[in-house]
C-alpha cells in the first residue's frame, strides 16, 4: 500500500478534534466572548466521554455525554462573563485550571481502563475503491460529521439572519442592543455551542485517538484551537484548513521515524507548540490583519444599563 | 428584589474582602464535595488544612512550596498590573531550573563557592531568556503572549524531557530518566532543622518587598499601573508600551527562572523529568487572589502551599487523588472572579412593583 495513504488518513485523526473545538471558538469569539477554557473543556469532554462509554458501551453516549458536560462548564463560564461582568481572559483561565483539576479528579478512577475505539465506518462499494476508498471514505463517523459541522457554522455565520444578528453582537453589542437583538442570549447560545464542540472535541481524544482516559491527555490542543482561530483570521474554511495543516504538523513524528530521521522524539514533539508561534507571528505580523477580521467588542464584556 | 448597581466608585473594603469570600466559598463547596463522596467532611478538613501545619516538618513544607509559588505570583502579579498576560511562569521556571541546573552539573562535584551565585544567576538568566521571546514577539510582530507564553511551557518541558533522558542523564542512575545528584557545594543550605525549607523562602520574601517598591513607590513601576488602568492615558501621557511589556515580562521570567533553580537546588537537588506540579499555573491564581499586590501575593501563596499540602495529605490519609488541590484551586478563581463583582457593582433592594403607590394611568391612547 501507499505509504502516503495511512499518513494522510492519520493527519485527518489528528485534525478532527482541533476541528471541532475551533469551530465552536469561531463562533464564540465571532459573537464577541472570548472563551479560553477550551481546554479545561477538553478534558471534561474527554473524562466524561470516558466515563459514559465505559458504563454503557455506547459511544454515541459518550459524545453527547461529553457535549453535555462541556456545556455545563460553559455555562459557568457564561454566567460568570456575561451576568457578573468578570474579567474573560481570567475567567477562561480559571475555566482551564478548574476542567484540569476537576477531570484529574473525577478520572482517577478510570485512568488504564479500556474501551474500544470508535469503529471506521464503511460505505459499500465506496470504501472497496481502492486509494480513494482508504481516504475518503475509511473514517470514523465523527470525521463526517465534523465537515457537516463546518458547512453548518459556515453557512450560519455567513448565510443565515441569526448568523448575522450574531456577527453584528460581535463588532457592537452596544448597537445591536439599541436595535432591539438579544445580546445576552445570543452571547449564550454561542458559549454553550462552544462547550459543546469542545466536549465533543475531547471525547474524540479519549473515545478514537487514545481509546483511553490519561490525566491531562489534551496536552495543548485547546491551546491550539485556539491559535487556530487566530489563524483562520475568524474564517471557518481558513480554521479547517488550519486544523488540517496541524493535524500533519502532529503526524511529522510518524513520518520522521518512518524514514528514520535521527531526530530525538522529543524535538519532533515540540513541533505542533513551534508551529503554533510560528504561525501566530505570520498572521499578527501586520497589524491590519487582525484589525480587519477580530470582532471588535472581542473580550469586552457588555452591561446594558436598562 | 434585588439588583445590581454599579457603585459610583470601586469598593476598597471588598478588595480584601473578596478574597475571603472565595476561600470561605472554596470551603463550604469542598464541605460538600467531601459529603458527596461519602468521606466524614470535619476529618477531611482536618487531614486537609490542620494536620500539615501540626509539626515542624509540616511548617517547613509549607513555606518551601511557597517559595517557587510566591516567586512566580510576584512576577506574575505585575505583568498582570500593567496587562501583560503572561501564563507560561510553569515555563520560565523550567528554563530557569535548566539554565541553573546546568551550571550545576558542570561545577560537579567541586565545593567553589562560585558555584551557587553562578547558579542563581544562570536560573534568572534563563527564566528571562524564555520570557524575552513572548516579549520580542510581541512588541515586533503584535503576536499575543498569552498563546505564545504557554506554547513555549510545553516546548521548555519537552527540552528538559529530551536533557534528562539523553545529554545530561546520570550514567549510574539506572536509566532514570534524571541527571546526577548536586554537589553539596550546588545545593541550597536549609534555613531551619529539621524541615527541607531553603534559603530560597528569604529570597521569595525580600524580593516580595522589593517588588512592593518597585510597583507603588518607582515611576517604572507607576507606568505600569497606568498602563493597566487605563491604556489610553498611558498612551496619552506617552509611557511606552513596549517598554512596559520589556520590563513585565522580563521580572517575571527573573523570578520565574529563579523559582525554577531554587527547586532544582533545594528539595530536589538534581535535574529530573518533573521539576513542579504546577507551580507556574497555580501563581496565576496567587497573583489574583493577592489582588496584583507583593504583600497580598505572600498570603496568595501561603494560601495556595497549604493547598498543595492537604491535597497530599488527604491522599495518604483518605486515598483521594491528590488531583483534588487543582479542584480546589480552581474553584478559588472562579469564586474570587465573582465575589469581584461587588467591588465595582452593589447590590441593591429595589421595592417591588406593586408595593409603590402608582397614579392611575391617565386615559390616554398609546401608540405603542
Amino acid at each position: 500500500m501507499n505509504p502516503l495513504v495511512p499518513m494522510i488518513a492519520s493527519t485527518v485523526v489528528a485534525a478532527t478534534p482541533l476541528i471541532y473545538a475551533a469551530l465552536g471558538e469561531t463562533v464564540v469569539e465571532r459573537s464577541g466572548v472570548l472563551n479560553l477554557g477550551i481546554e479545561g473543556m477538553m478534558l471534561i469532554g474527554a473524562v466524561s466521554g470516558f466515563a459514559a462509554t465505559y458504563a454503557t458501551g455506547s459511544d454515541a453516549v459518550g459524545f453527547l455525554a461529553a457535549a453535555a458536560a462541556g456545556v455545563a462548564l460553559s455555562l459557568v463560564f457564561g454566567f460568570l462573563t456575561l451576568n457578573l461582568q468578570t474579567n474573560q481572559v481570567a475567567t477562561g483561565l480559571a475555566l482551564t485550571l478548574f476542567g484540569i483539576g476537576l477531570s484529574a479528579f473525577v478520572g482517577y478512577n478510570y485512568a488504564g481502563l479500556p474501551v474500544n475505539r470508535l469503529p471506521a465506518i464503511t460505505i459499500p462499494g465506496l470504501t472497496a475503491i481502492p486509494v480513494i476508498g482508504d481516504l475518503l471514505f475509511h473514517y470514523d463517523i465523527m470525521v463526517y460529521l465534523s465537515i457537516a459541522l463546518y458547512l453548518g457554522v459556515l453557512w450560519f455565520l455567513t448565510k443565515s439572519r441569526m448568523g448575522l444578528t450574531l456577527r453584528a453582537i460581535g463588532e457592537s453589542p452596544g448597537v445591536a442592543h439599541a436595535i432591539g437583538k438579544p445580546v445576552l442570549t445570543t452571547r449564550y447560545l454561542a458559549v454553550m455551542f462552544g462547550g459543546a464542540t469542545a466536549g465533543i472535541a475531547g471525547a474524540y481524544l479519549s473515545l478514537v485517538q487514545t481509546p483511553m482516559w490519561v490525566e491531562g491527555m489534551s496536552a495543548g490542543k485547546g491551546w491550539i484551537a485556539l491559535a487556530l482561530v487566530v489563524f483562520g483570521t475568524w474564517k471557518p474554511t481558513r480554521v479547517v484548513i488550519g486544523a488540517y495543516l496541524f493535524g500533519g504538523v502532529t503526524q511529522f513524528q510518524l513520518f520522521a521515524q518512518g524514514f528514520g530521521l535521527p531526530i530525538p522524539t522529543e524535538f519532533l514533539s515540540m513541533l505542533p507548540y513551534a508551529a503554533t508561534v510560528v504561525v501566530l507571528v505570520i498572521i499578527c505580523r501586520d497589524p491590519k490583519t487582525i484589525l480587519l477580521n477580530q470582532p471588535a467588542s472581542l473580550g469586552h464584556s457588555f452591561h446594558s444599563a436598562a | 428584589m434585588l439588583r445590581l448597581e454599579r457603585r459610583a466608585t470601586p469598593s476598597s473594603v471588598m478588595g480584601f474582602v473578596s478574597p475571603v469570600l472565595a476561600a470561605l466559598g472554596m470551603l463550604i463547596t469542598g464541605f460538600l464535595l467531601f459529603r458527596a463522596l461519602g468521606k466524614d467532611p470535619v476529618e477531611a478538613f482536618y487531614l486537609f488544612f490542620i494536620k500539615p501545619l501540626s509539626t515542624t516538618y509540616g511548617i517547613g513544607e509549607l513555606f518551601l512550596k511557597t517559595t517557587p509559588l510566591l516567586l512566580c505570583g510576584l512576577g506574575l502579579a505585575l505583568g498582570f498590573r500593567a496587562n501583560v498576560w503572561n501564563i507560561g511562569a510553569e515555563g520560565q521556571l523550567t528554563m530557569g531550573a535548566i539554565a541553573g541546573g546546568g551550571v550545576a552539573l558542570w561545577f560537579g562535584e567541586s565545593d567553589s563557592s562560585f558555584a551557587m551565585p553562578l547558579m542563581l544567576l544562570a536560573g534568572v538568566l534563563g527564566g528571562m531568556a524564555w520570557a524575552a521571546i513572548p516579549a520580542f514577539l510581541r512588541t515586533r510582530f503584535n503576536t499575543n503572549e498569552i498563546l505564545v507564553t504557554l506554547m513555549l511551557v510545553y516546548i521548555a518541558q519537552l527540552l528538559l524531557s529530551w536533557l534528562v533522558h539523553g545529554p545530561w542523564r546520570d550514567p549510574q542512575g539506572q536509566n532514570y530518566p534524571q541527571s546526577q545528584g548536586f554537589g553539596d557545594a550546588e545545593t541550597m543550605s536549609v534555613l531551619i532543622n529539621g524541615t527541607r525549607v531553603t534559603w530560597g523562602i528569604i529570597y521569595a520574601l525580600g524580593l516580595a518587598v522589593v517588588a512592593w517598591i518597585f510597583s507603588q513607590k518607582t515611576f517604572a513601576g507607576f507606568r505600569m499601573q497606568v498602563a493597566g488602568l487605563a491604556p489610553a492615558a498611558a498612551a496619552y501621557a506617552g509611557f511606552s508600551e513596549k517598554r512596559n511589556i520589556w520590563i513585565a515580562l522580563m521580572l517575571c521570567g527573573a523570578t520565574a527562572g529563579l523559582a525554577g533553580i531554587c527547586e532544582v537546588a533545594g528539595p530536589i537537588g538534581r535535574l529530573q523529568q518533573q521539576i513542579s506540579p504546577g507551580y507556574g499555573f497555580a501563581a496565576i491564581i496567587v497573583a489574583w487572589i493577592g489582588r496584583l499586590h507583593p504583600i497580598g501575593v505572600v498570603f496568595g501563596a501561603l494560601l495556595m502551599s497549604l493547598l498543595y499540602l492537604g491535597g497530599e495529605s488527604a491522599q495518604m490519609g483518605m486515598g483521594l487523588p491528590s488531583a483534588i488541590t487543582g479542584l480546589f484551586q480552581g474553584l478559588l478563581l472562579f469564586y474570587l472572579l465573582a465575589a469581584d463583582l461587588f467591588i465595582t457593582f452593589r447590590l441593591k433592594r429595589v421595592p417591588r412593583a406593586e408595593s409603590i403607590p402608582v397614579k392611575p394611568p391617565a386615559p390616554v391612547e398609546s401608540a405603542a
